[in-house]
Protein backbone atom coordinates (compact mmCIF):
# COMPACT_ATOMS: atom_id res chain seq x y z
CA UNK A 1 0.00 0.00 0.00
CA UNK A 2 2.87 2.23 0.64
CA UNK A 3 4.00 2.49 -3.10
CA UNK A 4 0.39 3.40 -4.06
CA UNK A 5 -0.14 6.52 -5.94
CA UNK A 6 -2.43 9.10 -3.50
CA UNK A 7 -5.25 8.20 -5.35
CA UNK A 8 -5.45 4.19 -5.92
CA UNK A 9 -5.20 4.52 -1.69
CA UNK A 10 -8.64 7.12 -2.05
CA UNK A 11 -9.96 4.56 -3.75
CA UNK A 12 -9.06 1.53 -1.78
CA UNK A 13 -9.99 3.20 1.49
CA UNK A 14 -13.92 4.36 -0.28
CA UNK A 15 -14.03 0.59 -1.04
CA UNK A 16 -13.40 -0.29 2.46
CA UNK A 17 -10.33 -2.60 1.32
CA UNK A 18 -8.44 -1.15 3.97
CA UNK A 19 -9.27 1.37 6.83
CA UNK A 20 -7.83 4.94 7.65
CA UNK A 21 -7.01 3.84 10.91
CA UNK A 22 -4.96 0.79 9.29
CA UNK A 23 -3.38 3.06 6.97
CA UNK A 24 -2.40 5.64 9.38
CA UNK A 25 -1.15 2.80 11.91
CA UNK A 26 0.69 1.50 9.40
CA UNK A 27 2.49 4.86 8.69
CA UNK A 28 3.20 5.46 12.50
CA UNK A 29 4.78 1.92 12.66
CA UNK A 30 7.34 3.00 10.49
CA UNK A 31 7.52 6.47 12.42
CA UNK A 32 8.12 4.82 15.62
CA UNK A 33 10.46 2.13 13.66
CA UNK A 34 12.61 5.04 11.21
CA UNK A 35 12.11 8.34 12.63
CA UNK A 36 14.99 7.85 15.70
CA UNK A 37 17.55 7.95 13.04
CA UNK A 38 16.26 9.84 10.31
CA UNK A 39 14.75 12.78 12.49
CA UNK A 40 12.27 13.76 9.77
CA UNK A 41 9.31 14.69 12.23
CA UNK A 42 10.36 16.89 15.14
CA UNK A 43 6.60 16.02 16.90
CA UNK A 44 3.56 12.84 16.30
CA UNK A 45 1.09 13.00 18.53
CA UNK A 46 -0.28 9.19 17.56
CA UNK A 47 -3.63 9.49 19.53
CA UNK A 48 -4.40 12.69 18.20
CA UNK A 49 -3.38 11.09 14.71
CA UNK A 50 -5.59 7.74 14.87
CA UNK A 51 -8.83 10.11 16.23
CA UNK A 52 -8.35 12.09 12.94
CA UNK A 53 -8.23 8.12 11.20
CA UNK A 54 -11.41 7.34 13.00
CA UNK A 55 -13.29 10.39 12.33
CA UNK A 56 -12.03 9.70 8.16
CA UNK A 57 -13.77 6.01 8.85
CA UNK A 58 -16.90 7.60 9.55
CA UNK A 59 -16.74 10.03 6.59
CA UNK A 60 -16.08 7.16 4.48
CA UNK A 61 -18.89 4.95 5.62
CA UNK A 62 -21.42 7.53 5.76
CA UNK A 63 -20.19 7.97 1.79
CA UNK A 64 -19.17 11.82 1.98
CA UNK A 65 -15.45 11.34 1.78
CA UNK A 66 -13.58 13.40 -0.86
CA UNK A 67 -10.12 12.44 -3.07
CA UNK A 68 -7.72 12.86 0.79
CA UNK A 69 -10.18 11.70 2.69
CA UNK A 70 -8.46 8.97 5.72
CA UNK A 71 -5.24 9.35 3.54
CA UNK A 72 -1.75 10.25 6.39
CA UNK A 73 0.38 13.43 5.79
CA UNK A 74 3.05 14.89 7.10
CA UNK A 75 2.94 18.91 7.34
CA UNK A 76 6.22 20.88 7.42
CA UNK A 77 6.36 22.59 11.05
CA UNK A 78 6.60 26.15 9.87
CA UNK A 79 1.98 25.69 9.73
CA UNK A 80 0.61 26.35 13.11
CA UNK A 81 -1.95 22.94 13.34
CA UNK A 82 -4.62 23.84 16.34
CA UNK A 83 -3.07 21.95 19.60
CA UNK A 84 -0.29 20.95 17.71
CA UNK A 85 3.08 21.81 18.81
CA UNK A 86 4.87 24.56 16.03
CA UNK A 87 8.29 25.12 16.51
CA UNK A 88 9.32 26.07 13.04
CA UNK A 89 12.47 24.55 13.89
CA UNK A 90 13.64 26.87 16.62
CA UNK A 91 14.73 27.03 20.11
CA UNK A 92 12.50 30.40 20.28
CA UNK A 93 9.22 28.50 19.96
CA UNK A 94 10.29 25.04 21.39
CA UNK A 95 6.62 25.59 23.67
CA UNK A 96 4.59 26.89 21.04
CA UNK A 97 1.27 24.84 20.84
CA UNK A 98 -0.74 26.95 18.16
CA UNK A 99 -4.26 28.29 19.46
CA UNK A 100 -5.36 27.84 15.59
CA UNK A 101 -4.86 26.59 12.57
CA UNK A 102 -3.01 27.59 9.67
CA UNK A 103 -4.98 27.78 5.97
CA UNK A 104 -3.26 24.66 4.67
CA UNK A 105 -3.45 23.02 7.99
CA UNK A 106 -7.89 23.45 7.79
CA UNK A 107 -7.88 22.62 3.74
CA UNK A 108 -6.25 19.17 4.63
CA UNK A 109 -8.10 18.42 7.83
CA UNK A 110 -11.53 20.03 5.51
CA UNK A 111 -10.82 17.35 2.78
CA UNK A 112 -10.61 14.68 5.94
CA UNK A 113 -7.08 14.18 5.55
CA UNK A 114 -4.97 12.91 8.86
CA UNK A 115 -2.28 14.48 10.01
CA UNK A 116 0.47 12.03 11.14
CA UNK A 117 3.18 15.23 12.30
CA UNK A 118 5.29 18.10 12.01
CA UNK A 119 7.82 17.62 9.68
CA UNK A 120 11.54 18.95 10.23
CA UNK A 121 13.40 22.07 8.75
CA UNK A 122 15.77 24.75 8.44
CA UNK A 123 14.69 27.23 11.75
CA UNK A 124 12.40 29.52 10.16
CA UNK A 125 12.82 27.89 6.73
CA UNK A 126 16.49 29.45 6.60
CA UNK A 127 18.83 27.06 5.36
CA UNK A 128 19.49 24.40 2.55
CA UNK A 129 20.45 21.97 4.76
CA UNK A 130 18.15 21.07 7.76
CA UNK A 131 21.26 21.33 9.39
CA UNK A 132 19.67 24.75 11.10
CA UNK A 133 16.98 23.24 12.68
CA UNK A 134 17.24 23.29 16.42
CA UNK A 135 15.78 19.82 16.68
CA UNK A 136 18.94 18.15 15.28
CA UNK A 137 19.81 17.56 11.39
CA UNK A 138 17.64 15.22 8.95
CA UNK A 139 19.34 12.21 7.18
CA UNK A 140 19.35 12.12 3.76
CA UNK A 141 17.75 8.31 3.48
CA UNK A 142 19.67 7.63 0.25
CA UNK A 143 22.78 7.83 2.08
CA UNK A 144 22.50 8.78 5.89
CA UNK A 145 25.92 10.36 6.39
CA UNK A 146 24.17 13.31 3.53
CA UNK A 147 21.63 15.90 3.98
CA UNK A 148 18.20 15.75 2.73
CA UNK A 149 18.77 19.50 1.45
CA UNK A 150 16.50 22.02 2.88
CA UNK A 151 14.74 23.75 4.22
CA UNK A 152 11.58 21.40 3.28
CA UNK A 153 14.32 18.42 4.63
CA UNK A 154 12.25 16.82 6.60
CA UNK A 155 9.28 16.43 4.25
CA UNK A 156 11.60 15.30 1.79
CA UNK A 157 13.51 12.80 3.69
CA UNK A 158 10.10 11.42 4.97
CA UNK A 159 8.15 11.21 1.90
CA UNK A 160 11.28 9.14 0.33
CA UNK A 161 11.46 6.96 3.80
CA UNK A 162 7.79 6.06 3.08
CA UNK A 163 7.23 8.09 6.62
CA UNK A 164 3.97 9.68 4.78
CA UNK A 165 1.49 9.42 1.78
CA UNK A 166 3.31 12.59 0.69
CA UNK A 167 3.73 16.43 2.96
CA UNK A 168 3.79 19.96 2.74
CA UNK A 169 6.77 22.25 1.93
CA UNK A 170 7.14 26.05 1.51
CA UNK A 171 9.15 27.78 -0.94
CA UNK A 172 11.17 31.02 -0.73
CA UNK A 173 14.27 30.46 -2.44
CA UNK A 174 14.15 26.63 -3.55
CA UNK A 175 13.16 24.95 0.15
CA UNK A 176 10.27 22.53 -2.31
CA UNK A 177 12.15 21.97 -4.96
CA UNK A 178 16.09 21.78 -4.05
CA UNK A 179 15.00 18.65 -1.20
CA UNK A 180 12.82 17.16 -3.49
CA UNK A 181 15.89 17.08 -5.79
CA UNK A 182 18.24 15.44 -3.09
CA UNK A 183 16.06 12.86 -1.77
CA UNK A 184 14.57 11.62 -5.22
CA UNK A 185 10.89 13.35 -5.37
CA UNK A 186 8.95 15.16 -6.79
CA UNK A 187 7.72 18.97 -5.15
CA UNK A 188 6.36 22.28 -6.39
CA UNK A 189 6.15 25.80 -5.70
CA UNK A 190 3.00 27.53 -6.95
CA UNK A 191 2.58 30.73 -8.34
CA UNK A 192 3.31 33.45 -5.76
CA UNK A 193 -0.44 33.98 -4.20
CA UNK A 194 -2.21 30.45 -5.31
CA UNK A 195 -1.83 29.12 -1.61
CA UNK A 196 -2.76 30.88 1.51
CA UNK A 197 0.05 32.01 3.73
CA UNK A 198 -2.46 32.49 6.68
CA UNK A 199 -0.79 30.47 9.92
CA UNK A 200 2.43 30.15 7.93
CA UNK A 201 5.33 31.44 9.99
CA UNK A 202 6.93 34.05 7.40
CA UNK A 203 10.30 34.16 6.69
CA UNK A 204 10.09 36.95 3.34
CA UNK A 205 6.36 37.31 2.84
CA UNK A 206 6.78 38.75 -0.63
CA UNK A 207 8.59 35.74 -1.62
CA UNK A 208 6.86 32.70 0.60
CA UNK A 209 4.96 30.01 -0.57
CA UNK A 210 3.67 26.77 -0.16
CA UNK A 211 3.02 23.57 -1.68
CA UNK A 212 2.95 20.04 -2.61
CA UNK A 213 5.64 17.69 -2.10
CA UNK A 214 5.30 13.49 -2.87
CA UNK A 215 6.09 10.68 -5.02
CA UNK A 216 4.58 11.63 -8.61
CA UNK A 217 3.02 14.89 -10.17
CA UNK A 218 -0.18 13.56 -10.23
CA UNK A 219 -0.17 13.20 -6.33
CA UNK A 220 0.73 16.88 -6.23
CA UNK A 221 -2.17 17.91 -8.74
CA UNK A 222 -4.45 15.99 -6.11
CA UNK A 223 -2.39 18.03 -3.01
CA UNK A 224 -3.13 20.96 -4.99
CA UNK A 225 -6.35 21.00 -6.05
CA UNK A 226 -7.16 20.96 -1.81
CA UNK A 227 -4.37 23.41 -0.87
CA UNK A 228 -4.96 26.21 -3.49
CA UNK A 229 -7.74 28.88 -3.47
CA UNK A 230 -8.78 32.27 -2.00
CA UNK A 231 -8.09 33.06 1.40
CA UNK A 232 -9.22 36.52 2.75
CA UNK A 233 -6.98 35.92 5.62
CA UNK A 234 -3.94 36.69 3.35
CA UNK A 235 -4.09 39.85 1.41
CA UNK A 236 -1.72 38.71 -0.96
CA UNK A 237 -4.17 35.64 -1.50
CA UNK A 238 -5.17 35.84 -5.59
CA UNK A 239 -8.67 35.98 -6.30
CA UNK A 240 -9.15 33.12 -8.85
CA UNK A 241 -11.26 30.88 -10.09
CA UNK A 242 -10.78 26.99 -8.37
CA UNK A 243 -9.01 24.89 -11.07
CA UNK A 244 -8.77 20.83 -11.54
CA UNK A 245 -4.44 20.67 -11.10
CA UNK A 246 -5.14 17.19 -12.69
CA UNK A 247 -6.92 18.61 -15.54
CA UNK A 248 -4.56 18.35 -17.71
CA UNK A 249 -2.28 15.50 -16.74
CA UNK A 250 -3.05 12.83 -19.59
CA UNK A 251 -1.82 15.57 -22.54
CA UNK A 252 0.33 14.60 -25.21
CA UNK A 253 3.40 16.36 -25.40
CA UNK A 254 3.89 16.95 -28.61
CA UNK A 255 4.78 20.30 -30.06
CA UNK A 256 5.59 21.63 -26.16
CA UNK A 257 8.61 24.26 -26.63
CA UNK A 258 10.91 23.42 -23.49
CA UNK A 259 13.35 26.36 -23.22
CA UNK A 260 16.69 25.53 -22.08
CA UNK A 261 18.90 28.71 -20.42
CA UNK A 262 22.47 28.55 -21.32
CA UNK A 263 23.12 29.89 -17.70
CA UNK A 264 21.93 27.19 -16.18
CA UNK A 265 24.95 24.81 -17.70
CA UNK A 266 27.65 27.26 -16.98
CA UNK A 267 30.67 26.99 -14.75
CA UNK A 268 29.33 25.47 -11.22
CA UNK A 269 27.01 22.67 -12.50
CA UNK A 270 28.27 19.10 -11.40
CA UNK A 271 28.94 17.07 -14.96
CA UNK A 272 26.82 14.17 -12.90
CA UNK A 273 23.78 16.19 -12.56
CA UNK A 274 23.98 17.91 -16.04
CA UNK A 275 24.62 14.31 -17.58
CA UNK A 276 21.18 12.63 -15.92
CA UNK A 277 19.47 16.43 -16.71
CA UNK A 278 20.50 16.06 -20.13
CA UNK A 279 19.22 13.02 -20.83
CA UNK A 280 15.89 13.64 -19.36
CA UNK A 281 15.44 16.68 -21.90
CA UNK A 282 16.23 14.30 -24.63
CA UNK A 283 13.41 11.56 -23.26
CA UNK A 284 11.36 14.88 -23.71
CA UNK A 285 12.30 15.01 -27.50
CA UNK A 286 11.40 11.94 -27.75
CA UNK A 287 8.06 12.46 -27.02
CA UNK A 288 7.71 15.26 -29.50
CA UNK A 289 8.54 18.74 -27.69
CA UNK A 290 10.99 20.99 -29.46
CA UNK A 291 14.15 22.41 -27.73
CA UNK A 292 14.37 25.98 -27.81
CA UNK A 293 17.22 28.01 -26.75
CA UNK A 294 17.18 30.75 -24.13
CA UNK A 295 19.30 32.78 -22.10
CA UNK A 296 18.02 34.56 -18.79
CA UNK A 297 21.07 36.74 -18.31
CA UNK A 298 20.46 38.21 -14.71
CA UNK A 299 20.50 34.65 -13.52
CA UNK A 300 24.05 35.26 -11.29
CA UNK A 301 22.33 38.71 -9.80
CA UNK A 302 19.88 36.51 -8.04
CA UNK A 303 22.14 35.14 -5.58
CA UNK A 304 22.63 39.09 -4.12
CA UNK A 305 19.31 40.07 -4.53
CA UNK A 306 17.85 37.42 -2.55
CA UNK A 307 20.31 37.35 0.05
CA UNK A 308 19.30 41.51 0.69
CA UNK A 309 15.42 41.42 0.13
CA UNK A 310 14.80 37.89 2.02
CA UNK A 311 16.88 38.83 4.99
CA UNK A 312 15.18 42.56 5.07
CA UNK A 313 11.85 40.69 4.93
CA UNK A 314 12.83 38.41 8.03
CA UNK A 315 14.29 41.04 9.61
CA UNK A 316 10.85 42.99 10.37
CA UNK A 317 8.85 39.41 10.35
CA UNK A 318 10.95 38.01 13.38
CA UNK A 319 11.11 41.39 15.26
CA UNK A 320 7.78 39.65 17.00
CA UNK A 321 9.60 37.26 18.67
CA UNK A 322 10.39 39.59 21.43
CA UNK A 323 9.58 37.08 24.61
CA UNK A 324 6.73 38.82 25.71
CA UNK A 325 3.38 37.11 24.03
CA UNK A 326 4.61 33.68 22.92
CA UNK A 327 7.73 31.46 22.90
CA UNK A 328 11.23 32.07 24.44
CA UNK A 329 12.16 34.04 27.60
CA UNK A 330 15.39 34.28 28.62
CA UNK A 331 15.73 33.34 32.52
CA UNK A 332 17.36 36.16 33.43
CA UNK A 333 17.68 39.88 32.18
CA UNK A 334 17.67 43.04 33.85
CA UNK A 335 15.43 45.54 32.09
CA UNK A 336 12.62 45.01 29.30
CA UNK A 337 15.50 45.72 26.76
CA UNK A 338 18.34 43.76 28.12
CA UNK A 339 14.78 41.08 28.31
CA UNK A 340 14.56 41.14 24.72
CA UNK A 341 17.96 40.79 23.50
CA UNK A 342 18.68 38.23 25.98
CA UNK A 343 15.57 36.39 24.73
CA UNK A 344 16.48 36.68 20.91
CA UNK A 345 20.27 35.95 21.28
CA UNK A 346 18.92 32.58 23.16
CA UNK A 347 16.38 31.50 21.33
CA UNK A 348 17.36 32.24 17.79
CA UNK A 349 19.94 30.22 16.03
CA UNK A 350 23.07 31.11 14.20
CA UNK A 351 22.18 31.08 10.84
CA UNK A 352 18.63 33.20 11.58
CA UNK A 353 20.54 35.46 13.79
CA UNK A 354 22.72 36.11 10.86
CA UNK A 355 20.11 36.70 8.70
CA UNK A 356 18.36 39.37 10.68
CA UNK A 357 21.69 41.11 11.28
CA UNK A 358 21.65 41.90 7.02
CA UNK A 359 18.51 42.33 7.03
CA UNK A 360 18.67 45.03 9.68
CA UNK A 361 21.66 46.29 8.24
CA UNK A 362 20.53 46.91 4.62
CA UNK A 363 17.65 48.40 6.04
CA UNK A 364 19.13 50.74 8.08
CA UNK A 365 19.67 54.88 7.24
CA UNK A 366 21.73 55.74 5.00
CA UNK A 367 22.20 52.03 3.41
CA UNK A 368 18.64 51.38 2.30
CA UNK A 369 19.18 53.23 -1.49
CA UNK A 370 22.59 51.15 -2.00
CA UNK A 371 21.14 47.69 -1.24
CA UNK A 372 17.42 47.07 -0.69
CA UNK A 373 16.02 49.70 -3.77
CA UNK A 374 19.05 48.57 -6.05
CA UNK A 375 17.95 44.69 -5.24
CA UNK A 376 14.32 45.53 -5.83
CA UNK A 377 15.29 47.07 -9.44
CA UNK A 378 17.27 43.95 -10.22
CA UNK A 379 14.07 41.93 -9.00
CA UNK A 380 12.59 43.30 -12.20
CA UNK A 381 15.28 42.54 -14.25
CA UNK A 382 15.47 39.29 -13.21
CA UNK A 383 11.62 38.93 -13.59
CA UNK A 384 11.64 40.71 -17.12
CA UNK A 385 14.50 37.76 -18.14
CA UNK A 386 11.58 35.10 -17.67
CA UNK A 387 9.18 36.97 -19.65
CA UNK A 388 11.14 37.98 -22.86
CA UNK A 389 12.23 33.99 -22.21
CA UNK A 390 8.03 32.89 -22.15
CA UNK A 391 7.76 34.98 -26.07
CA UNK A 392 9.71 31.35 -27.28
CA UNK A 393 8.97 28.62 -25.21
CA UNK A 394 6.36 27.12 -22.84
CA UNK A 395 8.41 25.94 -20.35
CA UNK A 396 11.89 25.90 -18.88
CA UNK A 397 14.08 23.36 -17.87
CA UNK A 398 17.74 22.73 -16.11
CA UNK A 399 18.91 21.40 -12.49
CA UNK A 400 17.29 21.98 -9.50
CA UNK A 401 20.48 22.13 -7.86
CA UNK A 402 24.05 22.09 -9.07
CA UNK A 403 25.01 19.08 -7.36
CA UNK A 404 23.42 15.96 -5.31
CA UNK A 405 23.14 15.45 -1.47
CA UNK A 406 25.97 16.79 -0.19
CA UNK A 407 27.90 15.37 3.30
CA UNK A 408 26.32 16.12 6.46
CA UNK A 409 28.85 19.33 7.91
CA UNK A 410 30.17 19.40 4.65
CA UNK A 411 29.28 23.20 4.17
CA UNK A 412 28.87 24.19 7.70
CA UNK A 413 31.34 26.68 8.09
CA UNK A 414 30.81 29.19 5.23
CA UNK A 415 27.41 30.71 4.97
CA UNK A 416 28.47 31.99 1.56
CA UNK A 417 29.31 28.64 0.17
CA UNK A 418 25.47 27.36 1.06
CA UNK A 419 24.10 30.83 -0.52
CA UNK A 420 25.49 29.55 -4.41
CA UNK A 421 24.20 26.36 -3.76
CA UNK A 422 20.49 28.59 -4.66
CA UNK A 423 21.34 29.51 -7.74
CA UNK A 424 19.15 27.73 -9.95
CA UNK A 425 16.11 28.04 -7.57
CA UNK A 426 16.01 31.95 -6.53
CA UNK A 427 14.95 33.58 -9.51
CA UNK A 428 11.43 31.77 -9.62
CA UNK A 429 10.74 33.11 -5.96
CA UNK A 430 11.78 36.55 -7.49
CA UNK A 431 9.34 36.28 -10.14
CA UNK A 432 6.73 34.92 -8.20
CA UNK A 433 6.61 32.13 -11.11
CA UNK A 434 5.72 28.22 -10.33
CA UNK A 435 8.63 25.56 -10.15
CA UNK A 436 8.92 22.07 -9.50
CA UNK A 437 11.81 18.93 -9.37
CA UNK A 438 11.00 15.68 -10.58
CA UNK A 439 13.37 12.74 -10.04
CA UNK A 440 15.36 12.18 -13.43
CA UNK A 441 18.06 10.12 -12.56
CA UNK A 442 21.10 9.19 -10.21
CA UNK A 443 24.49 10.88 -9.89
CA UNK A 444 27.78 10.43 -8.41
CA UNK A 445 27.29 8.17 -5.29
CA UNK A 446 24.07 6.77 -6.55
CA UNK A 447 22.43 10.12 -5.17
CA UNK A 448 19.48 11.36 -6.75
CA UNK A 449 19.27 14.42 -9.24
CA UNK A 450 16.26 16.58 -9.84
CA UNK A 451 14.88 18.09 -12.95
CA UNK A 452 13.53 21.37 -12.60
CA UNK A 453 10.67 22.51 -14.23
CA UNK A 454 9.92 26.44 -14.67
CA UNK A 455 6.22 27.44 -16.18
CA UNK A 456 4.90 30.63 -16.90
CA UNK A 457 2.52 32.23 -14.18
CA UNK A 458 -0.48 30.30 -13.34
CA UNK A 459 0.43 27.25 -15.55
CA UNK A 460 0.79 24.73 -12.88
CA UNK A 461 -1.47 22.14 -14.71
CA UNK A 462 0.68 22.68 -17.84
CA UNK A 463 3.95 21.79 -15.49
CA UNK A 464 1.87 18.67 -13.83
CA UNK A 465 0.71 17.83 -17.49
CA UNK A 466 4.78 17.56 -18.07
CA UNK A 467 6.19 16.29 -15.21
CA UNK A 468 3.01 13.32 -15.01
CA UNK A 469 4.25 11.98 -19.11
CA UNK A 470 7.85 12.01 -18.22
CA UNK A 471 6.36 9.63 -14.90
CA UNK A 472 4.65 7.82 -17.89
CA UNK A 473 7.42 6.91 -19.67
CA UNK A 474 10.58 6.46 -17.03
CA UNK A 475 10.61 4.83 -12.99
CA UNK A 476 12.70 7.10 -11.65
CA UNK A 477 10.17 8.68 -9.39
CA UNK A 478 9.02 4.94 -8.11
CA UNK A 479 12.98 3.92 -6.88
CA UNK A 480 13.04 3.52 -3.16
CA UNK A 481 16.28 3.80 -1.15
CA UNK A 482 17.93 0.47 0.09
CA UNK A 483 16.67 -0.54 3.18
CA UNK A 484 12.87 1.50 3.00
CA UNK B 1 33.30 44.91 0.99
CA UNK B 2 34.50 45.02 4.94
CA UNK B 3 32.56 45.86 8.13
CA UNK B 4 33.59 47.16 11.38
CA UNK B 5 33.39 46.10 14.74
CA UNK B 6 31.27 49.54 15.73
CA UNK B 7 29.16 48.44 12.50
CA UNK B 8 28.09 45.09 13.91
CA UNK B 9 27.36 45.94 17.43
CA UNK B 10 25.57 49.00 16.38
CA UNK B 11 23.11 46.39 14.03
CA UNK B 12 23.17 44.13 16.79
CA UNK B 13 21.90 46.56 18.97
CA UNK B 14 19.18 47.98 16.50
CA UNK B 15 18.18 43.83 15.91
CA UNK B 16 17.72 43.33 19.90
CA UNK B 17 20.13 40.79 19.43
CA UNK B 18 22.75 40.50 22.60
CA UNK B 19 26.13 39.37 21.76
CA UNK B 20 29.89 39.00 23.28
CA UNK B 21 32.65 40.34 21.65
CA UNK B 22 33.67 37.44 20.49
CA UNK B 23 30.41 36.85 18.95
CA UNK B 24 30.56 40.19 17.57
CA UNK B 25 33.92 39.56 15.78
CA UNK B 26 32.55 36.50 13.95
CA UNK B 27 29.82 38.27 12.51
CA UNK B 28 31.43 41.05 11.48
CA UNK B 29 33.78 38.31 9.10
CA UNK B 30 31.20 36.41 8.06
CA UNK B 31 28.77 39.34 7.44
CA UNK B 32 31.79 41.02 5.03
CA UNK B 33 32.14 37.94 3.48
CA UNK B 34 28.37 37.96 2.21
CA UNK B 35 28.47 41.91 1.63
CA UNK B 36 31.33 40.66 -0.49
CA UNK B 37 28.69 38.83 -2.72
CA UNK B 38 25.88 41.46 -2.23
CA UNK B 39 28.87 44.11 -3.36
CA UNK B 40 27.99 42.17 -7.12
CA UNK B 41 24.54 44.69 -7.08
CA UNK B 42 26.47 47.98 -7.08
CA UNK B 43 27.53 46.85 -10.76
CA UNK B 44 24.32 47.24 -11.98
CA UNK B 45 23.22 50.05 -14.05
CA UNK B 46 19.38 50.42 -13.00
CA UNK B 47 18.40 54.00 -14.15
CA UNK B 48 14.97 54.36 -14.85
CA UNK B 49 14.10 50.79 -13.70
CA UNK B 50 10.60 50.89 -11.30
CA UNK B 51 11.64 48.84 -7.89
CA UNK B 52 9.75 45.70 -7.64
CA UNK B 53 8.51 45.18 -4.19
CA UNK B 54 6.22 42.08 -4.96
CA UNK B 55 5.67 39.55 -7.35
CA UNK B 56 2.20 40.02 -8.70
CA UNK B 57 1.52 43.55 -10.33
CA UNK B 58 -2.06 43.86 -7.62
CA UNK B 59 -3.62 46.53 -5.40
CA UNK B 60 -3.68 45.96 -2.22
CA UNK B 61 -7.38 44.78 -1.07
CA UNK B 62 -10.34 46.31 0.69
CA UNK B 63 -12.57 44.69 3.56
CA UNK B 64 -15.75 45.50 5.03
CA UNK B 65 -15.23 47.01 8.18
CA UNK B 66 -16.58 44.58 10.41
CA UNK B 67 -15.45 41.91 13.66
CA UNK B 68 -14.09 39.27 11.93
CA UNK B 69 -12.23 37.90 15.37
CA UNK B 70 -13.57 36.87 18.70
CA UNK B 71 -12.28 37.48 21.96
CA UNK B 72 -9.29 34.73 22.73
CA UNK B 73 -7.78 36.35 25.25
CA UNK B 74 -7.58 32.84 27.59
CA UNK B 75 -6.14 30.57 24.95
CA UNK B 76 -3.13 32.74 23.51
CA UNK B 77 -2.37 34.14 27.23
CA UNK B 78 -2.20 30.18 27.89
CA UNK B 79 1.60 30.08 25.69
CA UNK B 80 2.73 33.40 27.04
CA UNK B 81 5.70 33.47 28.92
CA UNK B 82 4.37 35.43 32.46
CA UNK B 83 0.89 36.67 32.45
CA UNK B 84 -0.81 38.05 35.70
CA UNK B 85 -4.87 39.19 35.87
CA UNK B 86 -5.36 38.75 31.92
CA UNK B 87 -2.12 41.01 31.64
CA UNK B 88 1.38 40.18 29.64
CA UNK B 89 3.81 40.94 32.44
CA UNK B 90 7.59 42.54 31.47
CA UNK B 91 10.34 43.85 33.46
CA UNK B 92 9.36 47.69 34.95
CA UNK B 93 9.29 50.32 32.10
CA UNK B 94 8.05 53.67 34.05
CA UNK B 95 9.11 54.84 37.44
Amino acid sequence: MIESSLSQMGAALRAKKISSVELTQLYLDRIAQLNPELNAYITTRPEATLAQAKAADARIAAGTAEALTGIPFGQKDIFCAKDWLTTCGSKMLHNFVSPYDAHVISQFNNAGAVNLGKTNMDEFAMGSSNETSHYGSVKNPWDKARVPGGSSGGTASAIAARLCAAATGTDTGGSIRQPAALCGISGLKPTYGVVSRYGMIAFASSLDQAGPMGRNAEDLALMLNTMAGFDERDSTSLQRDKEDYARDLNKPLNGLRIGIPKEFFAEGLGSDVAKAVEAAIAEYKKMGAVIVDISLPNTRLSIPVYYVLAPAEASSNLSRFDGVRYGYRAPEYTDLADMYEKSRAQGFGAEVQRRIMIGTYVLSHGYYDAYYLQAQKIRRLIAQDFVEAYKHCDVIMGPTSPSTAFKLGEKGDDPVQMYLSDIYTIAVNLAGLPGMSIPCGFGDNNMPVGLQIIGNYFDEARMLNVAHQYQLATDWHSRAPQGI
Amino acid sequence: MSLSTTDVEKVARLARLAMTPAEIETARSQLSGIFGLIEEMQAVDTKGIEPMSHAQDVAQRLREDKVTEFNQREAFQAIAPQVEGGLYLVPQVIE
